[in-house]
């Protein structure tokens, strides 16, 4: 199975880095907004994507347009993403093309789950928060990336 | 050496005045800071506003002391490396975030007592210049992956 993993820069990239037991014996590419970022999966194909943010539609629609793009060349089985905005066009445009969709609500949303992820529930075929108090009948909890 | 962390995408220069004001008075450290500024312009110690991942890393292993604003990434890289870590979170009510969820995140990890939080900039100064850097310890080792709950629940699903 090929999969996506989309993570914005900061700690969304570092909670996406502690999933990579779970994709194993799978084909593994990453997307990110910053370049610099590669250096951190040496051995993967990284692909740089336009950070955006909900405030600012144009840059929105211009993220959502390389990342729909990028999606179409790639063909992955599977998008998973930690978040956050980018993370959420991912799975949008990976559901258009077929892909089966995770989102992870960052471990930092911890009492309540972000917006990203009020919308990515919607879309994902399985949506997870990373606190038991925060699940809902789409929402799942199953461990967080503390260990 | 005190390396201090805001990240690089927005200003928090609450927690780079409280530092910058109590420099003088923690004469044995060096401090680095790595922030962004609004309006503040330091006075007594060393700031970058971006510093490249690799050096980043190499200043956040020599450190003795991690002072941050209550991010993941930082939290988690210094949980890992067991580095002594005091968070302050960034305010809404200030416009220092687009969200109240570092408020949130630092209540939850003091309650889990995985690291040091001051709640504001005079507790911060009070943590640092009233706790013997002895008692300053890290509080819990992270390993390098997530929970198994949550590996093999993701593996059982993409297979």
């Amino acid at each position: 199975m090929k999969v996506l993993a989309i993570a914005s820069a900061g700690g969304h990239w570092i909670q996406l880095l502690r999933l990579k037991p779970a994709f194993e014996g799978h084909s593994l590419v990453f997307m990110s907004t910053k370049l610099c970022f590669a250096e951190t999966v040496k051995g993967y194909n990284f692909y740089r994507i336009p950070d955006a943010n909900r405030r600012e539609k144009l840059r929105l629609f211009y993220s959502m347009f390389c990342i729909t793009k990028r999606i179409i060349l790639l063909q992955p089985d599977l998008v998973i993403t930690t978040g956050a905005a980018p993370g959420l066009l991912g799975i949008i445009a990976g559901k258009i093309c077929g892909a089966k969709t995770v989102w992870i609500d960052s471990i930092a949303n911890v009492e309540k789950i972000s917006m990203s992820c009020k919308i990515a529930s919607s879309f994902a075929d399985r949506t997870y928060t990373q606190w038991p108090e925060l699940t809902t009948e789409k929402i799942i909890f199953n461990g967080n990336v503390l260990s | 050496m005190i390396f201090v962390t805001t990240g690089t995408q927005e200003p928090f220069d609450r927690l780079i005045k409280a530092i910058d004001e109590i420099a003088p008075m923690l004469s044995g450290d060096t401090i680095i800071a790595q922030a962004t500024l609004q309006t503040y312009s330091v006075l007594n110690i060393k700031i970058f506003d971006f510093i490249n991942p690799s050096k980043f890393n190499d200043l956040f292993k020599q450190a003795d002391l991690i002072v941050s604003h209550a991010g993941m990434g930082t939290i988690i890289s210094a949980l890992q490396i067991e580095k002594p870590i005091i968070i302050m979170p960034r305010l809404l009510k200030y416009g220092e975030h687009r969200n109240g969820h570092q408020l949130a995140t630092a209540k939850k990890f003091k309650e889990l007592n995985y690291l040091h939080v001051a709640d504001n900039e005079k507790e911060l100064q009070q943590i640092l210049l009233n706790t013997t850097r002895e008692k300053l310890t890290s509080m819990h080792k992270l390993g390098t992956f997530a929970s198994e709950s949550l590996i093999n629940s993701l593996s059982n699903y993409i297979k």
